[in-house]
């Protein structure tokens, strides 16, 4: 039996084809090309082999800016998630007050991320910022370009600012969509309110809570633009988190064998870490 | 265990009821006796769960009364009036086994856990769930899950009621009989009072001993389901219950006499009517119309076979009339004519039976 080929369904995959390659394999594959060679620009390469991936798995300046970054993202998933769960519970489901906080809730999601930075940047400043002013008139030694925690504080109180919102409304979705009858139901089986959360509320948002942790996940993980006005990566580096220090490495110091090796090595962890995270939340689901 | 009074009650999901059209319940009293399987049967939207949940505490009534066994408890919660309720849809909690789901609303109110073992193995032999105990309650099946559902409802041994809210919807045809069988024989074993709401008459009347017929937020008839069979009290419960409903057909009242399309015909109730009324119908149920060789000349529309009947569709000048015909029985061909049994023909006085 001979398969009928129809060629013509090739024309219609195409788009996508065309639009995957050009904004990610091509730009992947151009990474992946870099990383294994040594460039001093007119287009001259020599091969690297794995040179740079093993510099970059062994240097201090890595090890170190994962370490702050796996720490910050660890900070704003433990503050984020549980807050934004808390917001979504005491929201309220009818009247007129739901629209004005949704609308509340999502005014810090529209702001672009460099007005976010430079917001607080400008909030911040010890001297005429109304943050640092005030901060240093309760009696905090605070000075986010001095010390290193005044500018962890910052950053984390920014990110908490600018991202549980996001939290927070995926769980309000959530939350909305289960039905009455599992309350009422609760409420002739006697559950007190502890009980409904943990046996009706948590297991309900499951689904909305995988997809809150990945998203913030790779967003705190791969955070840029905001640290970048905020601190510019600094006390010192104290705030230098492993995109800052990628873009360093590449535009900083021109050296593009290694700040390609080292996307590369970024990319599988966020890959490896997202795809752990969906697995141990999806675990026990029903079949 | 409790005897239910309802005294004045009314509803309304607006804030500011005006107009009757905005309550959902008009003024209702009913009593409903300690021990009795109730059903409350209406189509849907004639405020049926409505009264329900105001029965069980998870509605607050707008105006009115509830009372159990002559103790107010109007502003009491769910929880304090000690009720159990079965939802439309089934409710499980996903994360715990079926074992922890039935052993929730006992665990919930401080029961020991001697005692609850021995509750929820009883209740799971009852429906079946004992080889799935051990399981998660989010992998069992529809009619599993509105089980585990049922179970909860009946754990408790101590509950003034039981409100069922058509909680056979999910189910499959064949358990649905199987489930009704079970809930009969419960409540025998148990007489604890159950109310049962339904829009299906064929639940209703084999479950109840009493059935609440609503419609548009009132009480059109209480009564046992042979009553509602014989003697609706409206036309509206002669057409809602039986398969076909009531012939209502227009007549004519006069010197004591009643007339269908010119024949003369006898009713249960002619004497008690005192010419008030501004639209007057008959009512007898198909099943208490004959074909006979006198009688009022009508044609036949249509034969349907409904396995031990036939039913027979006829017309006259005034209506469509439903007749049954039992299987053997012959159809006439020719000068058709039917009588109505006299025992079991009604007249309405606008919708409501003459007495």
């Amino acid at each position: 039996m001979s398969k009928t080929v129809d060629n013509k369904g090739w024309f219609f995959v195409l788009p996508v084809v065309l639009l995957v390659a050009f904004n990610a394999i091509i730009p992947l594959m151009t990474v992946v090309n870099f990383s294994v060679q040594e460039t001093f620009g007119d287009n001259v390469f020599t091969w690297a082999g794995v040179q740079w991936f093993q510099d970059v798995l062994h240097s201090d300046r890595f090890h170190s800016a994962l370490g702050r970054q796996l720490l910050f993202t660890g900070i704003i998933l433990a503050i984020e998630i549980p807050l934004g769960l808390a917001i979504a519970l005491t929201m309220p489901r009818k009247g007129p007050w739901v629209s004005v906080c949704l609308v509340l809730m999502s005014l810090p999601l529209l702001i672009p991320w460099n007005v976010v930075g430079a917001m607080w940047n400008i909030m911040a400043l010890p001297d005429i910022g109304l943050l640092g002013k005030f901060l240093n008139a309760i009696g905090f030694e605070y000075n986010y370009t001095r010390r290193p925690i005044s500018a962890w504080f910052t950053i984390v109180l920014m990110d908490v600012w600018h991202w549980t919102s996001l939290v927070a409304l995926l769980c309000y979705a959530g939350l909305v969509s289960i039905p009455d009858a599992y309350y009422q139901a609760a409420r002739v089986d006697g559950a007190r309110s502890w009980a409904v959360f943990r046996y009706i509320q948590l297991p309900k948002l499951r689904h909305v809570l995988t997809i809150a942790v990945l998203l913030r996940f790779m967003d705190s993980f791969m955070i840029y633009t905001e640290a970048v006005v905020l601190t510019g990566g600094g006390p010192g580096s104290a705030t230098t988190f492993l995109s800052i220090d990628l873009v360093k490495t590449a535009l900083g110091q021109f050296d593009l064998g290694p700040a390609a090796a080292m996307s590369i090595i970024y990319f599988l962890i966020v890959l490896v870490l997202s795809w752990l995270f969906y697995t141990l939340m999806m675990r026990n689901e029903e079949t | 265990m409790a005897r239910i009074s309802i005294e004045n009650l009314r509803q309304s999901y607006y804030p500011n009821p005006q107009r009757d059209e905005d309550w959902a319940l008009k003024r209702l009293s009913l009593d409903l006796a300690d021990g009795g399987a109730f059903a409350l049967l209406g189509p849907s939207g004639c405020g049926k769960t409505t009264l329900l949940n105001l029965i069980s505490g998870l509605l607050k009534p707008t105006e009115g009364r509830i009372l159990f066994n002559d103790h107010d408890v109007t502003e009491a919660t769910p929880e304090q009036r000690n009720i159990a309720q079965v939802f439309q849809f089934p409710v499980i909690y996903d994360t715990m086994t079926v074992y922890d789901n039935l052993a929730f609303p006992l665990r919930n109110r401080g029961v020991g856990e001697k005692d609850v073992d021995k509750k929820v193995r009883e209740i799971a032999a009852m429906l079946d769930l004992d080889r799935t105990l051990s399981k998660r309650a989010s992998g069992l099946t529809a009619d599993g899950k509105q089980k585990i559902s049922l179970g909860r409802g009946l754990v408790r041994s101590d509950v003034n009621v039981i409100m069922f809210d058509e909680p056979l919807t999910v189910i499959d045809q064949h358990l649905k009989w199987v489930l009704r069988s079970k809930l009969k024989e419960l409540h025998h074993r148990i007489r604890r009072t159950m109310i049962y709401v339904t829009h299906d008459q064929t639940e209703a009347l084999t479950f109840a001993d009493q059935v609440v017929v609503m419609k548009d937020g009132e009480i059109v008839q209480i009564g046992t389901p042979i009553e509602l069979f014989e003697r609706p009290k409206h036309t509206f419960v002669g057409h809602f219950i039986g398969s076909p409903g009531m012939n209502v057909l227009p007549c004519q009242v006069a010197g004591g006499r009643v007339t269908f399309a010119g024949n003369v015909v006898e009713a249960v109730n002619t004497k008690a009517y005192r010419g008030n009324g501004k639209k007057l119908e008959l009512g007898v149920r198909p099943e208490f119309v004959h074909f006979a060789e006198k009688g009022i000349p009508v044609e036949i529309v249509k034969v349907a076979d409904a396995g031990r009947f036939r039913i027979v569709e006829t017309r006259n000048s005034e209506g469509k009339i439903n007749l049954l015909v039992r299987e053997g029985r012959d159809i006439p061909t020719q000068n058709v004519r039917v009588t109505f049994d006299p025992g079991h023909t009604q007249i309405y006085e606008d919708g409501w039976m003459v007495n």
